[in-house]
């Protein structure tokens, strides 16, 4: 192993001085390497915290700008590195607060064909993403390589973490054997989250990640810790190996197994079955209202976003949640054009109100892609 | 038997916001029925049409996985404290 410099044993010495640490400790963190997947809210501080603590190299994957909206909780990019890639903004960071990290970027989605080579160098892999197909990706790829996987996940103002596939303990697919169906669980650009949570659940990740390294003290591995901010309580449960999971043997296609459609360019999931609805576009839906379409129109988000902006040719407000306890209210005689932020939670509102036999359209891209594309004016959010 | 029902934010608007829902069940399946009567809404969220639990709903009984216990039929004491954990996948965007 690389022994350290003068200049690492005086930027570490408080982990020096610590018997779980040492210089033993601190040369094999300098040794080490973790793979980061994602360098948003959560990769955020746990790769400052890596950074800072000496882990001697670090991947980064991402292939996302950084946006304004990102600096209310993604900490390691800063309003100078708006619109700049987040893994030469993250990378910056790491180096302005630790030039001693090597700092590998892959600037690619994480895929079943590129993640066995993009993982295989390192000896853990952090879990920082933000959608099913790649956390199961993350999961099978250390379950194949037989690398410890430290979990994260956040939403609104709860957050779960754990460490997975460590010294032959529990994986993700023994807390979640299948993923739920797309659309159930609205993602955080829909259902919000409180800025300060990935803080907490990143660093925690990050304390994980150290431990694993140094082999020192209890890990979440077994456990599953689940925190809520609101409540400030921290709860945890027990995590046992599934015995009737199916082995993992090859990476598959995640997007089919978590039912991600594939974009066909159909208007109409299922022309004329029971339940289907039309998609419009923000410039289709323009240019009809334009023509005289004059449909009963449905805002499915919150009242919390509908403050910050809305339609003024609304007519009512129903978070989509609450669509199926409302029926009644709803023209069944009226066409009824359906809207939430970005067409997710209205899609799922359409199916409800199909399903029970009005006549729905769902706006592809909600009020944000109308903002983008019809509107300028409108903030968006 | 009394038991609380600890409800996740993901599933919240299902409840009008309740946190926390209190039923009387001797077993956990019972207790789950007895959720649902109260927030309907919750109901494809938890089981599937023939009934079974979602597998991306896990439920436990204070700190255990009902699925490591008798499942639905698993039997609840006064006091216990049923808990739902939905899968999250939230952390990048």
């Amino acid at each position: 192993m690389t022994p350290l410099t003068h200049d690492e044993i005086a930027r570490y010495s408080r982990h020096l001085i610590l018997d779980e640490v040492g210089v033993e400790g601190q040369t094999r963190l300098k040794n080490s390497s973790v793979l980061c997947v994602g360098t948003g809210g959560l990769g955020s501080p746990l790769l400052l915290y890596l950074a800072a603590a000496g882990v001697g190299r670090i991947g980064i994957v991402d292939f996302d700008v950084v946006d304004a909206s990102n600096l209310q909780r993604q900490v390691i990019h800063g309003t100078s590195t708006v619109g700049r890639r987040k893994v030469l903004s993250a990378r910056d960071r790491i180096h302005d607060l630790n030039p001693h990290v090597r700092v590998d970027l892959y600037e690619e989605p994480f895929t079943a064909d590129n993640a066995e080579r993009i993982a295989r160098p390192y000896d853990v892999v952090v879990d920082g993403t933000d959608n099913f197909p790649t956390r199961y990706l993350v999961n099978d790829v250390c379950v194949l390589l037989g690398k410890p996987n430290v979990y994260g996940s956040i939403f609104k103002f709860e957050g779960q973490a754990s460490v997975f596939n460590h010294q032959g303990g529990p994986n993700y697919r023994d807390l979640y054997p299948e993923p739920p169906p797309p659309g159930l669980v609205p993602s955080c650009a829909e259902g919000g989250v409180l800025g300060v949570l990935p803080g907490i659940i990143g660093t925690i990740q990050a304390t994980e990640t150290l431990k694993v390294l140094l082999g020192v003290g209890t890990t979440l591995s077994g456990r599953l810790l689940l925190f809520d901010a609101l409540q400030m309580s921290f709860r945890e449960l027990k995590l046992r190996k599934d015995p009737t999971a199916p082995k993992i043997e090859k990476l598959i296609d995640y997007d089919q197994f978590c039912g991600v459609p594939k974009r066909t360019g159909s208007k109409e999931e299922h022309p004329g079955s029971v339940g289907s609805f039309a998609r419009l576009s923000p410039s289709e839906v323009a240019a009809r209202r334009a023509a005289g379409w004059h449909p009963y129109v449905l805002d499915v988000r919150g009242e919390a976003e509908a403050a910050i902006v809305r339609f003024d040719w609304a007519d009512r407000l129903i978070p989509h949640t609450r669509v199926a306890d409302h029926l009644a209210e709803l023209p069944r005689d009226r066409e009824i054009l359906v809207h939430c932020k970005l067409g997710g939670r209205s899609a799922q509102a359409c199916k409800v109100l199909a399903d029970a036999g009005f006549t729905v359209t769902n706006l592809e891209g909600g009020i944000v892609g109308w903002a983008k594309d019809v509107d300028p004016s409108l903030p968006t959010y | 038997m009394n038991v609380s029902i600890l409800v996740p934010s993901a599933l919240r608007g299902f409840t009008a916001g309740a946190a926390s829902v209190g039923v009387q069940a001797p077993t956990a399946g019972e207790a789950l029925d007895a959720l649902v009567a109260k927030h309907p809404g919750l109901a494809p969220h938890l089981r599937t049409p023939d009934g079974a639990l979602r597998s991306f709903v896990n439920v436990y009984r204070n700190d255990l996985d009902l699925r490591g216990l008798d499942g639905l039929a698993t039997r609840l004491a006064d006091g216990d404290t049923l808990i739902l954990v939905p899968a999250i996948a939230g952390g990048r965007a």
